[in-house]
């Protein structure tokens, strides 16, 4: 009986850390991978570009949210706050002081850091739906505050100056959108590949921990205050990134487009509706609802715009209602149970 | 022995109710102290304040010599206090070796040394079984299980334990008693609470009893068993019966 446990207990040890996908979940990673690669190549109207470019800008915002939404157990509504932090970074910097917004990326990155702590440290505390009333509050008062402050533009904005010198010093790119499409397919892959191993590592355990048992993770020595402060720097910054690139993309931006708290709000709808706390997720989240409204801009002109919000709200209403943990939990759930240790 | 926990004065107050009152108590290192009392005598309110999930009126707590009076809870638990809790809290979207593996993340910030050990705590407890499977999918009693393997995974010098035997099926609980005798053996110091006082007298080196906020009787088995107050708040007719 006991050679029995310490057999077992050695076939534990021997198992690999992480369960392999299954087949048919890394053939399907290959193929997308292999997609998103060619894609530019082989859809090559600038609105099949332009699509797929949202949809990655989106996929990177909404993972963002996820950090704190479904690793931490944080919902934020104020997550406009750092994506326009990103986007006015680099353009300020670029439109007063002509610097390159590659460097306006770091200093957005820091920024919106910075910003994190000092809204998080306070609201952070607050247990329950306070988190996210707080942000919401605090994301409204940046947007009216960035509309009356004429040194960043106030309500009408900024333009960045066309400069056709140096397309990837400057990151403008006016004869194909494809420079953008793989910038922002970089900056997301970057973005997925910290949450995958944010997701692995002894701080992503900790924060799902205290995600599920605040009082529990406290009692196995994790500072909770200190976690959920991280971990919304890390989401902080990754907004600012795709801000920086989205302000790059569009070349003008204004607190409208920028602070509003419907970016807020649809990133939270797509994790939601792709599987929040699941790495892909938020991907397949973006990847439903930009083509949705996208489309629907398209389809139905400036009215539009109500519609898609109008779809987009009967699909999250189908998913609380028969899958709140999301599409993507369909399959999830069967990739990380292992199939010799489920009996 | 040597003195590992001191409690002195300890006190708690809701209002009017003191659910608490001046309890001083200590625990020596490598022994069981047993924790009695009927419902809402104080016991988890004692385990709260020990370990700073609430914040006490008067007295102090040492561990080990040094004061821990009303430090945060994830400090008192890197000084080495586990605990686990009345009502269970496992982590139920992560699976049983990564809820374990959180305790063991307390100690080393090396993903394949938390591995281990949280697989040797599982062993110990005898879920290594139910090692992938997600907490959420375990019974009561294996619930308990795993809070005690993520609790040990830590390492502690001392556990408070709250009612392990509470709630689970009659046959588990003797498993769940050797298990706590083992690991007495292995040299951890145990605070238990308990309701079973036939448990409670096999296991404990020393009793406290308490009721209604207060200590009633504090010492060994035989001495809390027969104390009048104890007989009188506690077991009422049936002392001898038990």
């Amino acid at each position: 009986m006991a050679s029995d446990q310490a057999r077992m207990l050695e076939f534990a040890k021997s198992e690999p850390a992480w369960p392999r996908p299954p087949l048919w979940s890394m053939g399907l990673g290959l193929a997308v991978a292999a997609f998103l690669l060619a894609y530019p190549f082989v859809f090559t109207s600038p609105f099949s570009h332009h699509l797929v470019i949202l949809i990655l800008l989106y996929a990177l915002m909404a993972q963002s949210w996820n950090v704190v939404a479904g690793l931490s157990g944080q919902i934020s509504l104020g997550h406009a706050i750092f994506f326009g932090i990103g986007a006015y970074s680099s353009t300020v910097l670029f439109v007063k002081y002509g610097i390159t917004p590659w460097i306006g990326l770091v200093v957005g990155i820091v920024l919106s850091a910075l910003a994190a702590v000092a809204i998080g440290v306070p609201t952070l505390r607050l247990r329950g739906h306070y988190f996210a009333i707080a942000t919401l509050l605090i994301g409204s008062s940046v947007q009216i505050i960035v509309q009356r402050w004429d040194w960043v533009g106030a309500a009408s904005g900024l333009y960045i100056p066309i400069d056709r010198t140096s397309p990837w010093l400057y990151l403008q790119f006016h004869t194909s959108k494809i420079p953008y499409y793989y910038l922002a397919l970089g900056a997301t892959v970057a973005g997925y590949g910290l949450v995958w191993l944010l997701r692995r590592s002894r701080f992503g355990f900790r924060l799902q921990a205290l995600r599920d048992e605040p009082d529990a993770a406290a009692s196995l020595g994790i500072a909770i205050a200190r976690h959920k402060v991280l971990a919304f720097m890390i989401s902080a910054a990754m907004m600012s990134v795709a801000g920086t690139f989205y302000a790059q993309y569009v070349l003008v931006l204004d607190p409208e487009r920028l602070l509003s708290s419907e970016i807020s709000i649809i990133v939270l709808l797509m994790t939601v509706l792709g599987g929040s706390g699941t790495l892909w997720g938020p991907a397949l989240g973006a990847a439903i609802l930009i083509p949705l409204s996208e489309y629907s801009r398209i389809w139905f002109g400036g009215t539009g715009r109500t519609i898609d919000l109008i779809i987009y709200g009967v699909l999250i209403l189908a998913v609380c209602m028969w899958r709140p943990s999301g599409i993507l939990s369909l399959f999830e759930e069967g990739i990380r149970r292992r199939k010799g240790g489920a009996t | 022995m040597s003195l590992l926990l001191d409690v002195k004065g300890v006190t708690k107050r809701y209002g009017g109710l003191a659910a608490n009152a001046d309890i001083t108590f200590d625990v020596n290192e490598g022994e069981i102290l047993g924790i009695i009392g009927p419902n809402g005598a104080g016991k988890s309110t004692l385990f709260d304040l020990i370990t700073g999930f609430q914040p006490l009126d008067a007295g102090r707590v040492h561990l080990d010599g040094h004061d821990i009076t009303g430090r945060r809870p994830d400090i008192i638990a890197g000084l080495g206090v586990a605990r686990t809790f009345q009502k269970l809290k496992p982590f139920t979207d992560l699976t049983v070796t990564e809820n374990v593996m959180v305790g063991a993340l307390a100690r080393t910030s090396s993903m394949k040394v938390a591995r281990d050990a949280a697989l040797e705590a599982l062993a110990f407890v005898d879920l290594l079984e139910k090692r992938n499977h997600f907490a959420r999918e375990l019974s009561t009693g294996q619930r308990k299980r795993l809070e005690l393997a993520r609790g040990l995974a830590m390492r502690p010098r001392i556990i408070l334990m709250d009612e392990v035997t509470g709630g689970v099926d009659q046959r588990t609980i003797p498993g769940l008693v050797d298990l706590v005798l083992d690991l007495k053996s292995r040299g951890v110091t145990i605070v238990t609470i308990e309701h079973n006082m036939q448990v409670m007298m096999r296991i404990s080196d020393r009793i406290l009893a308490l009721h209604a906020g207060r200590r009633i009787a504090f010492g060994k088995p035989e001495a809390v068993r027969s104390d009048p107050k104890v007989v009188d708040a506690y077991l009422g007719g049936t002392a001898d019966a038990a």
